[in-house]
């Protein structure tokens, strides 16, 4: 009886639909660790996607505040931008410094990633400390709540990442090109891009769409 | 200097909290007293709260859930005395503990009873389903438990210190804002599932990794158990909907914090759009827990009928569907928000689409059953009254997902009776069968199967005497939450509920009874096979408990239910007599960077409760240090020499061969 039912299902497809091709067994190290910061990545970006469905409700809601055309400085948002896509070419660059284990080159790239990352920040930090000076802060209406918790969240992820780029750099400095160090280096780097590209829905969603009179 | 933190805190007023937290307190210092006494604390850092080792992670999972599932039980026994005594009277809860209690049941039964347990099995049992030797992230995994401890940790501290949330389980506003609920309980509510949500976070991430990317050779994705299925699906929904909690949680604490306006009354904020959000991960949440009793089910049903999982594709099919259908049904949680009938009739056919999958794995499990030799052993037991109870659960769902239907029934005891019917018949179900099933493999022995079967007919005759009166008081127009009522008609069904309780609580002691007289007699029911239940899966292919590296050898896979066709094989070959070519096994180091980590999780959650700003930053450099140092370390692996697995493997083989000589002979 047993061994008649097991007969029916020693193949994986016993309808011969195709050919089977064989599971090679498990995938190495590096692999495993970039795909599971992928699935993070993914799973940060479902969380951005809150935040965006929060403004994209209550972008509306000024309550009597300030709109966006009134309170983006385009100037400012466009430097932001371009130093932000700019670091995402040096942090590629960093990438390749440390694929041909070039500790010059990384430890430049990474200094020039962290600093157009710093002009990013100080930037955003400046718009955000003057609008709060003058009374447009994230308590005066849900318009600007939701402005500030978007553009914020992106802000502390960079500020993250600036931080992780330093503890990157230590540890090359600490360590050199390990196998281990440079799974890291893969996972900062998609880091981040991804925030990047977090960065373009922001300019558009928020800025772009946000200046319209 | 401590915030809002003073003696006012305590609440030396109500005996009931005060005396159940000095039971709990005086139980911790006991356990941890004879711990130290007895000199067991070394094995116990050494062996399990450092361990990185997905068994363990699992057992201690499932241990955090047993507990707490007492915790919320005696909440669950409170309420249902206090509804049959409060009819015309005030019963012996005060209104503001009675919120509490209820609150406090919906959040600890999901987040700390439910989730703990089915991710526990998941971790206990996927790797060596896989065949594999751990899961894909061992240090995370350790981190997502301790986070996860961190939480429950906290909704016990509410207990003695502050006070819980008034809210309901998922604190909506504007009842949650700052404004009407001034004091800690929301805050304790909110922290804690933020902080178990991360845990939670990180284990969906490493199981789906695990699952996708650490498969043993020849594991092709059609090859995997229903429950390997079931876990993909499962941890790819916490992937997709943690976040939306952590997200919607994170607004209303900036509201409550920082004055921000997401969701209050003044300044343009939108209450509805916390319904949106938190239904949104709210509903994906239900899967999550049922997909892996769904998967459970399906091994034990198999395996207890001794025959292949019925059609495996459509069962397949049918996970995945689910999986992807459960992002797409969340507004039937407030068809009554008034989004017009365009809307609430989209969302109540997905709604009742949602079901056909679920039909498609009954009729798999009966077709299973059907023809098979059929042994109804405890887990069986678990199962096939799952099925009869889970059918009138779902019904009553799509009831439920009938707009109009919905607007008589919305918040009455119905809707309680109804996930109730859902979550105890099946994901509680669930976890009780993968615990009676998988006992053996973690431990080395089985449960006593008379004190089994006695604990389920109890828990199944409770449940069924404590829930079908609840559908007939909704039918009668109770709503729910009530802590008093003055409805002649509905008093007796509420007598008779509590009464259900009463044999559901017969049921756990039955349960626990099992544990201790199991553990007592486990030298007459150990299991040296590791194969106790004539298995098809790999888990059954090692020996019983596992040793740390899971298998000698990868497995080699050629086809669903691997470890069936290798028994068939093996007899077919009387197993040759080779030696095989034992080699060295490289395994992760035990860390203490989960446990250290949530040490820091729980002052920074605390602190942050009750505004102590010192002590928050001094809880999140501790939690950050923790992993810069845990990045500096050099090694993470030791070896296993070859000699060692070679020793641990052949004692195991020898009584394997004995098995396999008797095995398809049934």
């Amino acid at each position: 009886m047993a061994m008649t039912s097991t007969a029916g299902h020693a193949h994986a497809d016993p309808h011969h639909i195709g050919l089977v091709i064989e599971h090679p067994g498990p995938a190495p190290k590096r692999i495993v660790t970039a795909y599971g910061f992928w699935i993070f990545l993914l799973s940060d970006i479902v969380m951005f996607s809150c935040f965006f469905a929060a403004y994209a409700v209550l972008s509306g809601q000024t309550a009597g505040g300030p709109k966006g055309s009134e309170i983006f400085e385009q100037r400012n948002v466009a430097i932001e931008t371009v130093c932000l896509l700019f670091s995402s070419f040096t942090c590629g660059m960093a990438s390749i410094a440390a694929d041909m284990r070039n500790r010059f080159w990384f430890y430049l790239a990474m200094s020039v990633t962290c600093v157009l990352g710093l002009i990013f920040l100080v930037i955003e930090f400046r718009e955000f400390a003057d609008l709060v000076a003058r009374g447009y802060g994230p308590s005066r209406s849900a318009f600007l709540t939701a402005f500030f918790s978007l553009v914020g969240c992106h802000g502390l992820h960079v500020s993250a990442g600036v931080l992780w780029l330093l503890t990157m750099m230590a540890q090359v400095f600490a360590k050199g090109f390990r196998a281990d160090i440079l799974r890291r280096m893969t996972c900062f780097a998609l880091f981040w891009h991804a925030l990047d590209i977090i960065w373009v829905a922001v300019f558009s969603v928020v800025y772009l769409l946000g200046s319209a009179p | 200097m401590l915030g809002k933190l003073d003696w006012s805190a305590i609440p030396f007023d109500q005996p009931i909290p005060l005396v159940a937290g000095a039971v709990v307190l005086v139980a911790i210092l006991g356990v941890l007293g004879w711990v130290v006494v007895k000199g067991h604390l070394p094995y116990l850092w050494h062996e399990w709260i450092t361990s990185v080792d997905h068994k363990r992670i699992g057992v201690m999972y499932i241990l955090l859930a047993s507990v707490m599932l007492l915790r919320g039980g005696s909440d669950a026994i409170m309420m249902r005395i206090q509804q049959a005594m409060a009819y015309q009277s005030q019963g012996y809860l005060p209104p503001e503990h009675y919120n509490q209690i209820f609150s406090a049941h919906g959040t600890i039964m999901i987040f700390f009873v439910a989730m703990p347990f089915v991710i526990g099995l998941m971790n206990l049992v996927v790797p060596l389903q896989l065949g594999v030797r751990d899961v894909a992230f061992p240090t995370l995994n350790s981190v997502g438990f301790w986070l996860t401890a961190t939480g429950a940790l906290l909704v016990n501290i509410s207990l003695v210190v502050g006070e819980f949330a008034r809210t309901g389980w998922l604190a909506f506003p504007p009842l949650s804002e700052l404004s009407y609920s001034p004091g800690v309980g929301v805050d304790y509510y909110a922290w804690s599932l933020q902080i178990s949500g991360v845990g939670t976070l990180v284990a969906g991430i490493n199981l789906v990794t695990t699952v996708l990317k650490l498969r043993t050779k020849g594991m092709n994705y059609l090859r995997m158990p229903m429950f390997c299925w079931t876990t993909l699906a499962s941890n790819l929904l916490i992937v997709a909907a943690f976040p939306i909690l952590t997200a919607t949680l994170a607004m209303l604490l900036l509201d409550r914090y920082l004055g921000f306006h997401f969701f209050t009354n003044e300044a343009g904020g939108n209450v509805m759009m916390f319904m949106n959000l938190i239904w949104a991960w709210g509903h994906p949440e239900v899967y999550i827990l049922v997909l892996p009793a769904f998967g459970i089910f399906s091994e034990v049903v198999s395996t207890f009928s001794g025959k292949a999982l019925f059609g495996y594709r459509s069962m397949v099919l049918a996970t995945m569907a689910i999986c992807v259908i459960s992002f797409m049904v969340w507004l039937h949680h407030f068809f009554t928000m008034g989004a017009g009938p365009d809307v609430n009739a989209i969302f109540g056919i997905a709604s009742m689409i949602i079901a056909v999958p679920t039909g498609v794995k009954i009729y798999n499990w009966l077709f299973t059953m059907y023809g098979g030799r059929i042994r109804f052993a405890t887990p069986m037991l678990w199962s096939v009254g799952f099925m009869v109870t889970f059918i009138i659960g779902g019904l009553t769902g799509v009831l439920l997902a009938v707009p109009p239907a919905d607007f008589m029934l919305h918040n009455s005891m119905f809707l309680v009776a109804h996930f109730h019917n859902v979550i105890i018949g099946g994901v509680l179900f669930g976890a009780f069968a993968g615990f009676e099933y998988w006992f053996p493999k973690a431990f080395g022995f089985r449960l006593d199967e008379r004190w089994g079967k006695a604990a389920f007919w109890f828990t199944l005759t409770g449940f069924f005497v404590t829930f079908m009166p609840l559908y007939v008081a909704g039918m009668l127009g109770m709503t729910r939450r009530m802590q008093h009522y003055d409805i002649a008609a509905w008093r007796p069904w509420m007598i008779i509920a509590a009464f259900g309780m009463a044999v559901l609580t017969i049921g756990v002691i039955c349960q626990i009874v099992q544990l201790v007289v199991s553990i007592r007699n486990r030298e007459a029911l150990r299991d040296r096979t590791g194969d106790p239940w004539d298995g098809r899966s790999l888990e059954w292919a090692t020996s019983s408990p596992p040793p740390v590296f899971n298998f000698a050898f990868n497995p080699d896979v050629r086809g669903e239910d691997a470890y069936w066709d290798m028994k068939a094989h093996a007899k077919q070959q009387s197993l040759a007599h080779e030696t095989p070519d034992y080699q060295d096994i490289e395994m992760p180091r035990n860390s203490p960077t989960g446990f250290v980590c949530a040490f820091f999780a729980t002052i920074m959650g605390f602190a942050l409760i009750w505004h102590i700003w010192w002590m928050v930053i001094l809880g999140g450099l501790g939690a950050w240090a923790t992993f810069v140092v845990f990045a500096w370390r050099d090694h993470d692996e030791y070896v296993i020499p070859a000699e060692e697995v070679a020793r641990i493997d052949r004692s195991n083989i020898e009584e394997r061969r004995s098995l396999v000589s008797m095995a398809g002979t049934v």
